[in-house]
């Protein structure tokens, strides 16, 4: 293959074979048990007999996790993965780390690639922390001589010193995180295959992983890097693969890949940004922005008449929040089990149009329980003509009309009329 | 840059049912991690338990003394030449624990390490064979019991006890192959994890540990040695009780073809299977 081109994956699909349990019927009859255990057993007997995996159930389906996954990826290059969950990206990477087998097609590699699919894999709890430092190291494939070379950085980074012979079992959570990420960020192959991990440990703590991801990306190695977070996405990566049930929906430039991706993601209903525990009992059923009115629409049916607090906040096109509004801002509480319709104007003369996302709480003054969240529901906000057409990140989302005061730097000889320069 | 780096990039393809070209290197190339998995069970394993040294004594003392009673002076069995019948017994016990507890260990290391399996590529093989790491430890520990036993009753060992790390890599050969075969089973089908300590308790019985496999009627004796650890056992008799204690050669020149051909058996099977075994795990 072409000198620069390191990872090349033709035709690649992975197949699972998953079992489902019959509904039952209301009135067993023996006669039906007996039929269908023989003809279960007949199918696990016969696939015993084959070599294949035995799956249990009483009906079994064929479910591609991915089908037909051609790409490639030239040295160097910092390629985002993204997609919903399900989509396939956790069963790719694992391909290209070795774990799993693919059921067709093949993948070409060249180099060593090492793979963070979880932070601290292998870390056992009886060890000290630096037993495990060479532990966890020898997993991810780092020789003894490499982790001894690096034990210092290792140790400086994860801020662990004073409890370095200490097992790790005693650690609070934040330095188990710090010391496994430590481990994990000294690693130096030329293919690095990251899943979400940057998702742990605290704000100051992700900033300081992130740093050293583009410390790496920034070294010429190449990086495949999978998240959620579409910031880490924008700031990490320089092309971008969108997955989606199982296929490649594009690889482009990841501003293009990410308006993308948060398009697809506005097909979806409104249950799809509800934490599940709230599934059951949605009191905010439909929110949307109404571009007469310029406002946000919101429709909510109590679930009881106890006094309840809402807020809406609003982020920009990488999920950052750019400022919250509270019902109570005003003095104000529901106290009714009857829906209410919730119109929250924008301000929208000092939004750029383009798309932003809304989370939407509703919870007790107090803060104490919530009763129903919605995180990053897409929208898109339209205005009259306003100068720099979109919310790039590069003009950010905010816009405000400025009165430039410009006149000439010597302005004593005939002070011009303002209009001369500017209108 | 570190040694990974150095090592010329070659071209890795991964395809279904590739058989790996490099197997045999990529296992050198892990022996790192081998040796620290190997050394994370053992020192897990003693690790806050004063009771981890004190079991590995315990136990193989009292089932010499339960064997000795039951084989020696209920049923009155003869010994190996003129060696009393516990240095007997225990030198049949040494090479049957490390025989059984790397069966039992290795069977059930994979799943034991599933958040490794899932998460991190490396040769599979590694995780059973480095569960065969505790197994000799505790037989080093057994071992030095022996020395004490042969003090106890002034009993002196022959020169052939030179060819003794001979019959060691030999006992764990003969588990090897099983342990390989049960462990890929293990993860496949999970109720071979009950299956283990049956075997584990019916093999004591089976194979020559509370008798001596002279016993045998001649014209079984032959047929007696398709039980792989009836070579080993013999053998380490043979090195410990010195020239009171013959070998019978046809019998265990079959021993050893039957441990080469479990260990073949065992590592084809492990081979054709470990890729999949992070989708069953």
């Amino acid at each position: 293959m072409a000198d620069d081109i390191v990872i090349r994956a033709e035709e690649l699909g992975k197949k699972y074979v998953i079992g489902h349990e019959a509904q039952r019927e209301r009135y067993v009859a023996l006669r039906d048990v007996i039929a269908r255990s023989a003809r279960n057993a007949w199918r696990m007997a016969a696939d015993m007999a084959k070599g294949r995996v035995v799956v249990p159930g009483d009906t079994v389906e064929e479910l591609w996790a991915l089908k037909g996954v051609s790409f490639e990826v030239k040295r160097g290059e910092v390629l985002g993965i993204i997609g919903r969950n399900g989509a396939g990206k956790s069963t790719l990477l694992k391909i290209l780390s070795r774990i799993t087998e693919p059921t067709e097609g093949r993948v070409t590699i060249k180099g060593r690639v090492a793979s963070l699919l979880e932070v601290g894999t292998g870390f056992h709890p009886e060890l000290t922390g630096r037993e495990n430092i060479y532990l966890n190291g020898a997993i991810l494939g780092m020789t003894r001589a490499e982790i001894k070379r690096k034990f210092d950085e290792i140790v400086a980074f994860a801020e662990i010193e004073k409890f370095l012979d200490t097992p790790v079992k005693r650690y609070s959570s934040g330095m188990y995180v710090r010391l496994a990420f430590a481990v994990a960020a000294h690693l130096e192959p030329e293919i690095l295959v990251v899943d979400e991990v940057l998702a742990v440990g605290d704000a100051e703590f992700q900033k300081k992983c992130l740093g050293k991801m583009q410390d790496i990306a920034g070294r010429g190695r190449t990086v495949l890097f999978v998240s959620h977070n579409i910031d880490a996405i924008e700031r990490l990566c320089t092309i971008c693969l969108t997955l989606n049930a199982g296929k490649i929906l594009g690889m482009q430039p990841v501003s293009d890949a990410v308006i993308k991706y948060i398009q697809s993601q506005e097909l979806l209903t409104l249950d799809a940004y509800r934490s599940a525990r709230y599934r059951r009992t949605a009191e905010i059923v439909s929110l949307e922005f109404e571009p007469t009115t310029q406002s946000v629409i919101l429709l909510v049916r109590p679930r009881d008449r106890q006094p309840r607090d809402l807020s809406v906040v609003l982020h920009d096109n990488r999920q950052s929040s750019l400022f919250a509004t509270h019902l109570t801002d005003m003095g104000d509480t529901l106290r009714t089990d009857n829906e209410v319709r919730i119109a929250i104007p924008l301000p929208v003369q000092n939004l750029r149009p383009g798309h932003y996302f809304m989370s939407v709480a509703s919870f007790d003054p107090t803060r104490t329980h919530f009763f129903d969240v919605l995180m990053h529901v897409p929208i898109q906000i339209t205005s009259q003509a306003m100068p720099l057409a979109s919310n790039d990140s590069r003009w950010g989302a905010l816009y405000f009309p400025l009165r430039w005061n410009v006149r000439p730097a010597r302005a004593l000889e005939r002070p011009p009329a303002a209009s001369q320069y500017c209108d | 840059m570190g040694t990974i780096l150095a090592a010329e990039p070659r071209e890795l393809i991964l395809e279904p049912g590739r058989a790996e070209k490099h197997y045999w290197h990529d296992i050198w190339a892990y022996h790192e991690l081998f040796a620290i998995l190997a050394w994370r069970d053992v020192s897990v394993r003693y690790k806050q338990t004063a009771i981890g040294i004190a079991w590995a004594v315990v136990q193989p003392l009292l089932t010499m003394i339960v064997l000795t009673i039951v084989f020696g002076r209920v049923a009155k069995l003869p010994t190996e030449g003129t060696a009393p019948y516990p240095i007997m017994v225990y030198a049949g016990m040494l090479p049957w624990f490390l025989f059984s507890s790397l069966l039992s260990g290795a069977s059930n290391s994979l799943v034991q390490n599933v958040n490794l399996i899932g998460k991190v590529y490396f040769p599979r093989i590694i995780v059973p064979t480095a569960a065969g790491a505790v197994a000799l430890v505790d037989f080093t520990v057994n071992f030095l019991l022996l020395g004490v036993l042969m003090f106890w009753f002034r009993f002196i060992p022959s020169w052939h006890v030179i060819f003794l790390p001979f019959f060691i890599i030999l006992a764990m050969l003969a588990s090897l192959g099983p342990a390989l075969f049960m462990t890929a089973m293990n993860v496949k089908y999970r109720d071979f994890r009950y299956i283990i300590p049956f075997v584990v308790q019916f093999g004591i019985y089976v194979s020559p540990v509370g008798f001596s496999s002279s016993v045998v009627p001649a014209k079984w004796r032959f047929w007696y040695s398709l039980n792989p650890v009836v070579g080993a056992i013999d053998g380490f008799r043979w090195c410990v009780l010195g020239g009171k204690s013959a070998l019978y050669m046809p019998g265990f020149l079959l021993s050893l073809c039957i441990v080469v051909l479990f260990l073949w058996l065992g590592i084809a099977y492990f081979r054709r299977t470990e890729k999949t075994f992070a989708d069953l795990i």
